[in-house]
């Protein structure tokens, strides 16, 4: 009985055994049926997801392309430095880690605003600086202690420099960090996989405008990685190619002789060369520093440079919009003689005012300048002639003419953002104004048309367009500052336009004789002192701007406030016989023409036409003529 | 002499079970010395010890063990509410035990014992086999497999409940009784749902749905499951596994071995494994079939099913169909403690093996 029931048990424990056993082969069966999945059914699609892990594809940032002046003098360029980056994703205490680093790397509170600031616009999982420029000595620190930094690193990079400061800061522009607005341009063009990587972007001037030239085409590293992201070793590379390079019609030493010649005063100039529109230099003062936008500005400079009175952030030269004032003279007379209203020797008596409809325009001169004809007229910028002109003319004979001029319309300069100006016309008023009665033109508008002020309001480039198209002959070019590009990958030059824009049709006589008398005014007019001595024979003409209409009294300079003075003009061309040079300068509440513009000019002429480098800035003529 | 010396120190050897072993720990250096390479030498070491350790247990006959049986189930039991009461901390987990010299882990001790314990108590009570025996061996179990699920240690857990249910399995519990239990376990599953730690229920989660959080719990399951996948038939080759060697599996030389291992050598390398674990497990059934006693059949079967175990929960786990929990892959793995106490086992069923007939004699 008990042999039976060991028996029993035995056999039922085998039982069980067996069952175990069954059980065993299942469970395998099923591992097995798993490991078939995986690795035969689902092969291709986890070696796919194994290289993807694997394989990063880096992109490789190319060297940004250089601006370069006409004579090879580098405004632009790039240099390889250290900074300290954090990827914000990778770290869990922002604030702790960075004052955990500030032991060990000296972090200033503006990195820090300035980090912070990256931080509100960053994209996601990029890193970001927290300092720039480290010195080997910081490198090296950090880099023996960056165990205890996760997702902090030291990464070479390149920064964009200026090496002349503030020097043509408008015309150059800056970049900055890209922003969304940034990648939507990018994305317009189609260019968001050559823009991988990129952390910078032109924001203005020369950098905006040819920013898909200058940025290159990103080269991409096959990577192979670990899994914490760590590069193991390069597989493929296919290399970046360094931006073109931007070679400019700007002469960099005219462009500071100019900027130096304004001291400290706010204006612009624009010096064209008229036999191509290539511009020479394009100055608006103050300048600022594009250095400070490379890193991402710190807030203290910025709200220094918004909230200055100067507007330093503003381009005068294409954006400020200014009564040309007299310097609108010798297109009137222009207009005259082609037009048919004037002859050379017509004479006019001026007695110091021109009555219109029982309205008084005063000459700037009391008493007048007696019988004026069309020489002195322009000398002497006598504004009864101009009155009486303008009347003979009327507004549509003035506005057509002046249009083709380029007066009121952009002069496509190679910079974005350039102001259109105001081109008064009887179509112009009926856009600009609502009520009807507004809208109407009145004859006496135009009276001081003529003279410049009224509704006229042009850019110091359109000035300087003007006058280089009469220099030229009536042959028009469209001001340009990038003389050519060079292909980096091929070595060429590729031009910029050469073709003129149009030629306006004129009489040569006629254009003739105001170029004689634009002589006159530097040789015997309102010009004549500050062009005292000059080597080369020079045309020119002063003007001077109104800010604010003093009725009944009469503009005594010392007596209002210096934001109320007038601007000061002068627009002028040289050699007078085969013009090099054509400029406008425009002195923001510089008072009259010739005292504050003019000797700009007389500097700027000089520098080019005979290399001869200014002592001092052009100092404010204060006995020269007041008329203009 | 010498020659008598060798005999003597092989005798209580099982050469079928020897084979099986000596290939997995050949097999294992050849995967660690790619996962692991500077980790080969201690590893070595560690198998010396284990196998000594074996060689040991071998030729201590079962009669002695039955003696062993209930000191060393008390003092395991002593040992883990010692932890539970002072033990040291580390990975948020109360697992090891500070005794002045070194640091042991009690729970380990329970692997061996817990079979151990149960065996001896069932063949205590072989004749009067009721409902109650069952109950209490049931409470016995359960005792210390909630002291470690405490810890909490889910994988040591679930090995030495399992090694205790094989022993009650095979003692011959009724089917209805299993059944009821099934059904029982099933109901109050939502229970146990509301018991586990967050971090045990987001492993779970995570089987159900890994790319749910690829980078942070589902990490290792998706990084695991690439590597075998991507393994294929045949293998990168040895050395070659690009998720292996650039450390995208995590715990590469331990838990996740199994898919270094798939990585490079492929389905065909798995399969060598698997039979490997196969001729062994069978080998062990079969010394549970031929063992003298209840004690040696349930210690013996008990055992065997517990490498089983192992492998197919490590197995399992690395191949996504399991959720994550702390268990190496049996005689792979890096690790000299898991290693022994597998080695105790293999001991174990040396010595019944061979003390089979001794005892019918």
């Amino acid at each position: 009985m008990e042999f039976k029931d060991s028996e029993d048990e035995l056999h039922q424990f085998r039982r069980r055994l067996t069952g175990a056993g069954g059980f065993v082969l299942f469970a395998f069966a099923v591992l097995f049926a798993r490991f078939i999945w995986l690795q035969v059914v689902q092969h291709s699609y986890y070696q796919t997801r194994a290289e993807d892990n694997r394989i990063s594809l880096v992109p490789v940032l190319p060297n940004r392309g250089l601006i370069i002046d006409r004579n090879g003098i580098v405004l632009a360029h790039n240099y390889s430095a250290y900074t300290l980056e954090i990827t914000p994703s990778k770290v869990a205490d922002l604030e702790k880690t960075i004052d955990e680093l500030e032991k060990v790397i000296e972090i200033q509170p503006k990195d820090r605003k300035r980090f912070k600031r990256l931080l509100e616009e960053s994209r996601n999982f990029e890193s970001l600086p927290i300092r720039n420029r480290l010195s080997d000595e910081e490198v090296a620190k950090f880099i023996a202690r960056r165990y205890r930094f996760p997702g902090v690193d030291v990464k070479a990079r390149l920064f964009r420099q200026y090496p002349f400061n503030e020097s043509a800061s408008h015309l150059l522009g800056y970049i900055g960090r890209i922003t969304d607005r940034d990648l939507a341009t990018i994305s317009d063009k189609d260019m968001d996989d050559n823009y991988r990587g990129t952390e910078h972007f032109g924001k203005s001037g020369l950098e905006q405008k040819y920013e898909f030239d200058l940025h290159g085409q990103t080269g991409f590293e096959q990577v192979e990685v670990d899994s914490s992201g760590r590069a193991v070793r390069v597989l493929s590379r296919i290399p970046p190619v360094a931006g073109n390079n931007l070679t400019l019609t700007i002469d960099a030493k005219l462009q500071q002789v100019a900027e130096q010649a304004f001291g400290d005063r706010r204006g612009a100039l624009v010096a064209i060369d008229p036999a191509t529109g290539g511009i020479l230099a394009l100055v608006s003062m103050p300048g600022f520093d594009p250095n400070l936008f490379v890193d991402g500005i710190d807030s203290q400079s910025w709200d220094a440079l918004n909230n200055s009175p100067d507007k330093p952030m503003v381009n005068r030269a294409l954006n400020g919009t200014y009564p040309p004032g007299s310097t609108f003279k010798p297109y009137m007379a222009l207009a005259a003689l082609e037009i048919g209203k004037r002859t050379p020797q017509q004479t006019i008596f001026d007695p110091g005012y021109y009555n219109f409809g029982g309205h008084v325009f005063h000459d700037d001169k009391k008493g007048g300048h007696g019988i004026v004809n069309m020489y002195k007229s322009i000398v002497e910028s006598c504004d009864t002639y101009y009155y009486m002109l303008a009347n003979d003319l009327g507004i549509d004979n003035i506005s057509g003419f002046m249009r083709r001029f380029g007066f009121g319309q952009r002069t496509g300069v190679d910079i974005e953002g350039e102001s259109e100006g105001v081109l008064p016309s009887q179509e112009w008023k009926r856009k600009r104004f609502k009520r009807p009665d507004q809208q109407r033109w009145y004859a006496g508008e135009t009276i001081s048309i003529g003279i410049g002020q009224g509704y006229n309001a042009y850019t110091p480039i359109q000035l300087a367009q003007a006058v280089a198209t009469l220099a030229n002959n009536g042959v028009m070019y469209r001001p340009h500052i990038v003389k050519f590009i060079t292909d980096t990958k091929t070595g060429a030059a590729i031009p910029i336009e050469q073709k003129p824009l149009r030629t306006i049709p004129l009489k040569p006589e006629n254009i003739e004789i105001i170029k004689q008398a634009m002589v006159g005014v530097n040789k015997e007019g309102t010009g004549a002192r500050a062009f005292a001595g000059a080597e080369y024979v020079s045309a020119g003409k002063t003007g001077t701007a109104q800010v604010f209409s003093l009725k009944g009294e009469k503009y005594t300079e010392g007596h209002i406030k210096e934001r109320m003075r007038d601007h000061a003009l002068f627009i002028a061309f040289a050699p007078a016989d085969r013009p090099r040079i054509a400029l406008a300068v425009l002195v923001e509440n510089g008072g009259f023409g010739a005292q504050a513009a003019a000797p700009i000019a007389r500097q700027v002429l000089d520098y080019y036409l005979l290399g001869k480098l200014p002592k001092a800035p052009a100092p404010a003529d204060e006995t020269a003529p007041e008329e203009d | 002499m010498l020659r008598n010396l060798w005999q003597r120190l092989i005798a209580p050897i099982d050469p079928p079970l020897m084979a099986m072993a000596a290939l997995l720990l050949g097999y294992a250096l050849l995967v660690l010395a790619s996962a692991s390479p500077e980790r080969l030498g201690s590893q070595a070491l560690n198998m010396v010890v284990a196998l000594v350790v074996m060689r040991l247990v071998a030729q201590v006959p079962p009669q002695k063990m039955m003696r062993f049986a209930l000191p060393v189930f008390v003092v395991g039991v002593l040992l883990l509410i010692a932890v539970a009461l002072f033990g040291d901390i580390s990975k948020g987990a109360r697992r090891w035990l500070n005794i002045g010299f070194m640091r042991i882990q009690p729970s380990e001790i329970m692997k061996i014992a817990m079979p151990l314990m149960l065996a001896w108590y069932f063949q205590r009570h072989e004749a009067t086999l009721r409902l109650r025996e069952y109950a209490v061996a049931t409470l016995l179990l359960l005792l210390p497999v909630g002291l470690i699920a405490k810890q909490p240690d889910l994988g040591t857990a679930i090995l030495v409940f399992a090694a205790g249910c094989y022993v009650i399995f095979l003692a011959g519990l009724s089917w209805k009784v299993i059944a009821g239990l099934f059904v029982a376990a099933c109901a109050s599953a939502p229970l146990a749902w509301a018991v586990l730690r967050d971090y045990q229920k987001s492993r779970i989660l995570t089987l159900l749905d890994p790319e749910a959080d690829p980078l942070g719990k589902g990490f290792h399951i998706i990084q695991s499951t690439i590597a075998i996948g991507s393994g294929g038939i045949f293998g990168k080759g040895w050395g070659q596994g690009t998720q292996a060697q650039l450390e995208f599996i995590p715990e590469r030389h331990t838990d996740f071995i199994f898919a270094v291992l798939s990585e490079e050598l492929g389905l065909l390398g798995i399969t060598v494994l698997m039979v490997l674990y196969l001729f062994l497990i069978g080998r062990g059934l079969m010394i549970a079939a031929n063992a003298p006693t209840l004690f040696t059949r349930l210690l013996a079967g008990s055992i065997t099913l517990i490498f089983f175990t192992y492998a197919f929960v490590n197995m399992g786990m690395v191949s996504g169909i399991l959720p994550v929990v702390g268990v190496p892959l049996p005689f792979i793995s890096y690790g000299g403690t898991a290693l022994v106490t597998l080695f105790i086992g293999i001991g174990i069923l040396m010595s019944i093996h061979r003390h089979r007939m001794l005892v019918q004699n």
